[in-house]
């Protein structure tokens, strides 16, 4: 092969932008618009801005932990005790707040406890290369286990008034400030995911972690600090949902963690690692936190609408493999 | 390519199994193109070829792991259809695969008789008859045994061992040997000729996979050969030379030419001083100058990849330093090794090397998205900068730098994996095995890159089973034995009577 | 025998019996024969289904529908002894089983056919399960006093001094003992999870003995599921709400490798003992049972980490240090 017809090789051969719209993510906002669409012809109620705006609530926190999840899911572990780190944390504030310490102290406490028990998991898994299911499934009791052992049946109140905001505040008319930290956090961990160093070692690992480990990445590291921002994050979703309750019980968050791996599945993470995306986690929110409100103003009970998100995740899944299986 | 002219070279005995015609195709390659095979009972028949000729895959059609496309097989004339292996294995088609194909969990017994176990009452598993029929094919093929053990514990030439049994617990007309020898010692090798005597004398076909001549002109009373999925040649062993075989194989003469270069051989960049590790490798002195090829020579199992991993900082040591232009260094994580300049391409590359789900520009500057990147933020451009000024300099083909590299020929992905180290400008680079499974024309073109990296003042570690390999590229070459280095050559010392009498320990070295 | 001695399954019977005796060493009632044979009978339900679990893992996936679909085939079962309240037992467990094992089946067909991970597929399995026995009961409960009387008293009826409960318990082990060390099957369990490549090679289809394993796991959710709602006399949305970890947990505990080809039935069977021996003696030591949790999180852990230390693998030895020496 001479010089002069030396290949080219074009940087891409489809578009970014044709890429995009073949996307899972397109798929899924069509079935957010649909539902959206559906939802306000079923029910007079629905396109009200401050219902809208009330729906919300029941996904944003949830929400912020789905991205860090995501990122976990993405490197190919999971942490199942999320839900359990909110318990935990929640019930450290109580009990902070029960000997008045302020609602400066009260974040820090939440956020602290939440960093320390992301820690606990990412040693376990990094330290002793132990399963992360199982390790997790350890710390979701024993998290929950320590609040159970404090609370017993009991609750903690009386937080400071002013600690209300987070779960409660309106920054500007019907906009929430959860609402705004979550849209703020979606754009912060999009950032992180699909535009920094970080994020390309994270979908390196996930896709062969032992390709990424002799590529010179810290394997290891990457995935201590994925279950530190999960702690982290479950960290402020407890800050959130103690201020919006304005209590703690040791049940509190009771199963979130299976909906929000359902969230994160939903949002085109692939659950064995190595593909998927913030905007696609992003409108799986809206699409769960959709299908809940909408139910809900049909009157349909919450525990149908866990079998539509159920189905909706199998069927998601499912389809497309169906679908490659038919075709063949 | 008619494959019938070959058959009137063969004998007129029927065949104890036959295949003709088989294709089999898959997304993409043709891994088979009509190719034919016999086999004859009492008789050994070698099948020859390079990597990714389609050797594998027949076996895997001859066991019924694969369907294929097209052909047939004829089992004593009568067409047969292998549509699990199950089937394959009652009509007495049994394989010792190249691959591990063993449970580590289960007892010796429990492997050998998985998925024909022998059946007693209530149809249960009959375990004290699986005890004594295992104890008695153990004994058979002169293993020293115990059915009961549990295979983990077993060492490497035991597990194989374990798989022959398997192999011979069904009552099988055809066995299928594919590289039976690659992990076994000499002792071990003249055992398996002992029993393969002995399964000729039971009227057995067998079919020989090996890429070792004098193996096959050892034992094989029939040879076939195949290339690039075809079948170019068969015929009896007697009829042939080891010339004309390796003609057939790779469909010329081989004279395989190294570059010629000019040696500038510069100052000592690497000092590798009592390398020390529990259980591989032990007493590692060596040192590497800019510009220098140094080739690393042994058997397989001598500790040359676990050595070079160390190195690479994947392994931990127990002892020993390692300088790097003079001034100590402390690797411990392949990060670190990066950091000071040494990189590594492994042998491994779809597991080790290259990130088969992610597109080549990423792969390629994975290792160096510090120079691409502003703050830990990517800047796309720069890194499709410096992916294209790499991937070009390797000559690399593909449709497009955002195409996967799991899309990729090995070849490719080699370069692939070449570029990605490139780019971290390093000062060491250390190849593990660069041109195995690759196609003669890619190994000409790693040869040729790796004189002009040495030229550009690289300093090259060279891992490589090849002699001529060695021979050919090397400026001085280390022999490895038993986890120890036994010998160091010059240029002028390397031959491949030296090599071959030092790594199997027949000569000793004397500084 | 000295194989089984240094196993992890005599490792965890010895840390029961400490347990045990420590127990006993303050509060002796605890192991007269009536207490531990009330204990065995608490924990029959979680032997039952970590046994089904157990086979599950094996073969390198997980069931986390097992809870929800105990407690959908237990509400099917209530309804149907309101329908019917004179049918014979034996038909109530055999429609509890069949019914349970559909569910698995289920689960199993698209792990098998459609390759979806079987967290996934039982993860949504499980919220779709409790969301039907929504659909059948608009949220009330079938409660004691409309179940007939045969029907509850089925598992605590007495044979030879033990409820029948215990005795399903101690067949299923019996039996699952059996199939896994002397069936074919079995074998394939073991096969298909420690080395799926190889056993594809020995002829084993591992897709279809992950569904065979769903399909088991199914079945003693199943039966599991009239058990429980005839014991505990009650039937409704939430029974065993969270129970799967448990499950998952008494494998852990049990010595099951989350990453597959290891586990024994005695394990599970241990596993969910220490997790009984645990519930039913923080009551009597006076520890507040919301103890209870934390204590068999830490259980999983300990479990998890020495289960790990146990299963390293063994590199291969180049260097020959005997020559040297000599």
């Amino acid at each position: 092969m001479t010089q002069e017809n030396k290949l080219i090789i074009p940087d891409r051969l489809r578009s970014p932008l044709e890429q995009r719209l073949k996307s899972w993510e397109s798929l899924l906002m069509l079935v957010a618009i649909t539902i959206f669409v559906a939802n306000s012809f079923a029910s007079p109620y629905f396109l009200n801005a401050w219902n809208l705006s009330d729906a919300t609530f029941n996904f944003t926190e949830k929400a912020m932990i789905a991205f860090a999840m995501a990122l976990l899911i993405i490197s190919g572990e999971i942490d199942l005790s999320v839900a359990s780190i909110i318990a935990l944390a929640s019930t450290a504030m109580g009990a902070a707040a029960q000997v008045g310490i302020g609602t400066e102290g009260l974040i820090l406490v939440g956020l602290t406890v939440g960093l320390m028990c992301g820690a606990t998991n990412g040693v376990l898994v990094t330290r002793f290369g132990l399963p992360s299911i199982v390790v997790t499934i350890g710390t979701m009791s024993l998290f929950r286990g320590i609040s159970f052992i404090i609370l017993g049946d009991q609750a903690y109140r009386g937080y400071p008034q002013d600690f209300a905001y987070f779960g409660q505040g309106y920054l500007w008319w019907v906009i929430s400030f959860e609402f705004i930290l979550f849209i703020i956090l979606a754009i912060v961990y999009g950032i992180i995911l699909h535009m920094t160093n970080f994020g390309r070692a994270v979908y390196a690992i996930g896709n062969n972690p032992t390709g990424a480990l002799f590529s010179g990445i810290r394997v290891n590291r990457v995935k201590f600090i994925l279950f530190l921002l999960t702690g982290l994050m479950s960290g402020v979703a407890a800050i959130c949902l103690t201020s919006r309750l304005g209590s703690t019980r040791p049940s509190i968050a009771f199963g979130w963690e299976l909906e929000i791996v359902t969230m994160v599945v939903l949002g085109g993470v692939n659950i064995l690692g190595g593909s998927g995306s913030i905007p696609g986690v992003l409108i799986a929110a809206f699409v769960m936190g959709l299908v809940t409100f909408g139910l809900g103003l049909l009157n349909v009970p919450g525990i149908v609408m866990s079998i539509v998100i159920g189905a909706l995740l199998i069927s998601v899944i499912a389809l497309p493999r169906l679908w490659s299986v038919w075709r063949t | 390519m008619n494959a019938g002219k070959f058959t009137n070279t063969l004998q007129e005995e029927s065949p104890s199994i036959e295949l003709t015609g088989i294709t089999k195709t898959f997304p993409g390659v043709r891994a088979l193109s009509e190719v034919s095979l016999k086999l004859y009972p009492g008789k050994v028949t070698a099948l020859v070829g390079e990597n990714g000729a389609g050797k594998s895959t027949v076996v895997k059609v001859l066991t019924g792991i694969y369907q294929p496309d097209a052909g047939k097989i004829l089992l004593e004339n009568k067409p047969v259809k292998f549509f699990t292996p199950q089937i394959a294995e009652t009509n007495g088609v049994t394989a010792i695969h190249q691959e591990t194909v063993l449970f580590d969990e289960l007892s010796v017994a429990e492997n050998i008789f998985l998925g024909h176990e022998p059946k007693g009452r209530f149809g249960l598993i009959d375990r004290s008859v699986m005890f004594a029929r295992s104890e008695e094919i153990l004994n058979e093929i002169g293993a020293n045994i115990d059915p009961k053990a549990i295979l983990k514990d077993l060492g490497t030439a035991n597990k194989h061992l374990v798989a022959i049994s398997r192999a011979l617990s069904i009552d099988a007309r055809v066995v299928i040997m594919d590289e039976p020898t690659a992990a076994l010692s000499q002792k071990e090798i003249d055992e398996l000729y002992d029993l393969i005597e002995t399964l000729k004398s039971q009227d057995k076909a067998i079919l020989f996979i090996s890429h070792k001549f004098n193996e096959i002109f050892r034992i094989a009373d029939f040879y076939t050969v195949y290339r690039d999925g075809q079948m170019v040649g068969a015929g009896e062993i007697d009829d042939v030379s080891e010339p004309e075989l390796v003609k057939l194989m790779v469909g010329r003469d081989v004279n395989q030419i190294f570059p010629a270069r000019e040696r500038k051989i510069g100052e000592r960049v690497l000092e590798v001083v009592g390398y020390e590790h529990p259980t591989e490798f032990s007493e590692i002195d060596f040192n590497l100058r800019r510009g220098e090829i140094l080739g690393f020579y042994g058997l397989v199992g001598a500790g040359r990849s676990e050595l070079m991993q160390a190195l690479f900082g994947i392994t931990k040591t127990s002892d020993g330093s390692i300088k790097i232009d003079g001034a100590m260094a402390s690797i411990r994580s392949p990060a670190d090794a990066v950091d000071n300049g040494i990189v590594y391409v492994p042998e491994d590359r779809g597991k080790q090397g290259a990130i088969g789900a992610l597109p080549i520009f990423q792969n390629v500057t994975l290792p160096s998205l510090s120079k691409t990147s502003q703050n830990g933020f990517i800047k796309l451009a720069e890194e499709f900068k410096l992916a294209r000024e790499y991937s070009e300099r390797l000559d690399l083909r593909a449709a497009s730098l955002d195409t996967d590299v799991g899309n990729l020929s090995g070849g490719n992905q080699q370069k692939v994996v070449i570029a990605k180290w490139l780019a971290t400008k390093p000062k060491v680079i250390i190849l593990d095995e660069p041109t195995k499974g690759i196609d003669i024309g890619s190994k000409a073109a790693v040869h040729e890159f790796m004189a002009e990296l040495a030229a550009q003042g690289l300093a090259v570690i060279m891992v490589s089973s090849e002699i001529p390999e060695i021979v050919g590229m090397s400026d001085r070459a280390i022999v490895m034995r038993e986890g120890r280095i036994v010998a160091e050559l010059s240029q002028l010392e390397i031959t491949p009577e030296s090599l071959v009498s030092y790594a199997a320990g027949i000569r000793e070295y004397v500084t | 025998m000295r194989r089984l001695i240094a196993s992890r399954e005599a490792l965890l019977l010895l840390a029961i019996a400490i347990v045990l005796g420590i127990i006993a060493s303050r509060f002796p009632a605890f192991i007269t024969p009536t207490n531990l044979a009330s204990v065995f009978n608490d924990t029959s339900p979680l032997i039952l289904l970590a046994i089904g679990q157990m086979i599950v893992i094996l073969t390198k996936c997980i069931d986390l529908s097992v809870a929800a679909n105990l407690a959908l085939t237990g509400m099917v079962v209530s309804l149907v002894n309101i329908a019917i309240p004179d049918m014979p037992i034996i038909f109530t467990m055999l429609i509890a089983i069949s019914f349970g094992t559909v569910l698995g089946m289920f689960n199993g067909v698209l792990v098998w056919k459609l390759d979806i991970p079987p967290i996934v597929v039982t993860l949504g399995t499980m919220t779709i399960f409790r969301g039907i026995i929504f659909l059948l009961t608009e949220g009330k409960w079938v409660n004691s006093h409309e179940m007939s009387d045969k029907f509850k008293a089925f598992p605590r009826a007495d044979i030879l001094g033990m409820p029948v409960l215990s005795w399903i318990a101690i067949i299923v082990v019996i039996l699952f003992m059996i199939v896994m060390s002397r069936t074919k099957l079995g074998r394939a369990f073991y096969a298909a999870g420690g080395n799926p490549h190889a056993a594809t090679y020995a002829g084993i289809n591992v897709g279809r003995t992950q569904f065979w394993a769903f399909t088991i796991s199914g079945a003693l959710a199943g039966l599991t599921g009239y058990l429980w709602v005839s014991r505990f006399a009650v039937a409704y949305v939430d029974v065993a709400a969270g129970f799967e970890l448990t499950v998952v947990a008494a494998c852990v505990i049990g010595g099951v490798s989350i990453m597959g080809g290891i586990g024994t039935v005695h394990g599970a069977l241990l596993g969910a003992l220490f997790l009984g021996i645990i519930a039913n003696a923080l009551p009597v030591v006076n520890i507040s049972p919301f103890w209870q949790m934390a204590i068999s999180g830490s259980a999983i852990i300990i479990a998890v980490v020495l289960n790990a230390q146990a299963n390293r693998v063994k590199g291969r030895i180049i260097l020959k240090r005997a020559e040297q020496a000599t």
